[in-house]
């Protein structure tokens, strides 16, 4: 059964599968250089509906319905579902998921919350508390917008250190151990203020969460990046990406080889109007389940660390003069049990 | 943490790269100059049909608004904007389009507490203070005046 190994860093050694897998993206992020690998692409943001929190909820509703049905189950199977994402009171999930009689675990951590949710459902899955359990986020650019920042249509400008949120969904249904991805071990990220102010610069105020939490599962596991095909963080962009790798250097580890970005890989930053990358739960969340998920299921990648990253902030307590928080979760996903 | 806040700061600042300047001032100037091109170009029309000068210039500030609502609600003002910076923003047109823009975006929570409610949160601030800042001209004005100015 799941058991601590050090501080935050817990190892499921009962064995648990990630069963299925589905991502729903919007028409900008299936233009990305990952547009092929999604499971649903909208062909606008909107999704015929008349709100932009509908349309965010849809997508989940989407993620959540096509992991069920690659997974060859119906919604009775699964026995909780983690959800969370960015509008105020976690809206999308609970909307979104409101028809699906499941009981529900909402979360909030951000645009960490693939990893968070993740983590929870294959805790439980560790600890047996059920047959299949689901992990669900998504974030869409247009309610973000609004809630965060300005109306769609109004003619501001965005620094070069802005990000985009990611328009899209996530799912994954964990189970006991049947077939690769397997989640080995999960750390357990902690409140970081490297006291970023800047609401603009979020990958800035996520690099040193991104930091501690690689850093201290490594520690944990007495391992270093070598000996990873690949450690992906959520969100950090190209601000946060160089912070974080100039963090480790510090520490003499170069992380910066088996480094990638799941906000650098969803859009071209030359032809995608995307500054310093993208964002959002649905960034991460969509790469993980279109992207990462399938490649160690193929067998592409054998051993990877994710770990995605959230700013713990609301437009009021910035506006207010306050520093922002980062946060990040992460889940160790290998190839063998 | 490995480093301290005041140094990640600095550090954090090397890394976030500021704006082409030299790419988004000329673009601002060029964007911003046309609109007052266009801007004169309405005038002189105004005035050429037989208007004063008066009217002519509430007739380009309405064409000029108007031309500008039209476009944010098309979704094209963004667009343009994205290149212009305060070459949209600054001229009568940015006002427009920072009214017009939360008037549609919260038209989904109704017409009073959506687009009622939020059409100034954007414009809000130039309104306020801008009426405050005739308030203390006038009073300059008015002391100055008692001294025979």
């Amino acid at each position: 059964m799941a058991k601590l190994i050090s501080e935050g860093t817990i190892e499921l050694d009962r064995g648990v599968s990630v069963y299925s897998c589905a991502a729903a993206v919007g028409k900008m992020e299936s233009d990305g250089p990952l547009g092929n690998c999604f499971d649903y692409a909208a062909e606008g943001a909107e999704l015929g509906l008349t709100t932009w929190e509908k349309a965010e909820s849809t997508f989940q509703q989407y993620a959540f319905d096509i992991a069920l049905r690659k997974g060859k189950l119906i919604k009775e199977d699964i026995s909780f579902i983690f959800a969370g994402d960015l509008l105020n009171q976690c809206t999308g999930s609970a909307y979104g998921l409101r028809d699906t009689d499941i009981s529900f675990i909402g979360l909030y951590g951000a645009c960490s919350t693939m990893a968070e949710s993740l983590a929870m459902a294959s805790l439980f899955a560790d600890m047996r508390l059920g047959e299949y359990f689901a992990a669900v986020t998504s974030s869409h650019f247009c309610s973000a917008e609004r809630q965060f920042r300005f109306p769609i249509n109004y003619g501001g400008v965005r620094p070069p250190t802005a990000q985009w949120t990611a328009t899209g969904a996530g799912c994954c249904i964990t189970s006991v151990a049947e077939k690769p991805p397997y989640v080995k071990r999960v750390t357990i990220g902690k409140i970081t203020d490297m006291g970023i102010k800047d609401a603009n610069n979020m990958g800035a105020a996520m690099a040193g969460a991104a930091y501690d939490t690689i850093k201290r599962h490594l520690l944990a596991t007495k391992t270093t990046p070598d000996d990873y095909d690949v450690i992906y963080t959520g969100d950090l962009g190209q601000v946060g990406t160089d912070l974080m790798c100039e963090l480790f250097r510090r520490d003499g580890i170069e992380i910066e080889p088996k480094h990638k970005d799941c906000g650098l890989m969803l859009y071209d930053r030359e032809k995608q109007d995307v500054h310093a990358g993208g964002s959002g739960c649905g960034c991460s969340a969509s790469v993980l389940c279109g992207h990462i998920l399938p490649q160690i299921a193929e067998g592409k990648l054998h051993k990877v660390l994710f770990a995605a990253t959230g700013a713990l902030m609301s437009t009021t307590i910035v506006q207010q003069g306050e520093s922002i928080p980062g946060i990040s979760h992460l889940v160790e996903i290998s190839d063998t049990l | 943490m490995n480093i301290s806040k005041k140094e990640y700061a600095q550090l954090a600042n090397r890394y976030s790269a500021p704006s082409k300047l030299y790419i988004t001032v000329p673009k601002a100037f060029a964007i911003g100059g046309l609109i007052c091109c266009i801007g004169q170009f309405f005038t002189d029309l105004y005035l050429m049909i037989g208007n004063d000068i008066d009217t002519a210039s509430a007739y380009t500030s309405i064409t000029l608004v108007l031309i500008s609502a039209l476009l944010t609600g098309f979704g094209q003002y963004e667009r343009i904007a994205k290149h212009a910076g305060a070459g949209t923003l600054v001229p009568i047109t940015g006002f427009a389009n920072a009214v017009v823009s939360p008037a549609l975006e919260f038209k989904t929570e109704g017409y009073i507490l959506g687009t009622g409610a939020k059409m100034f949160i954007i414009a809000g601030p130039v309104i306020v203070y801008g009426i405050a800042a005739a308030f203390v001209y006038g009073i300059i004005l008015f002391i100055i005046s008692l001294f025979g100015g």
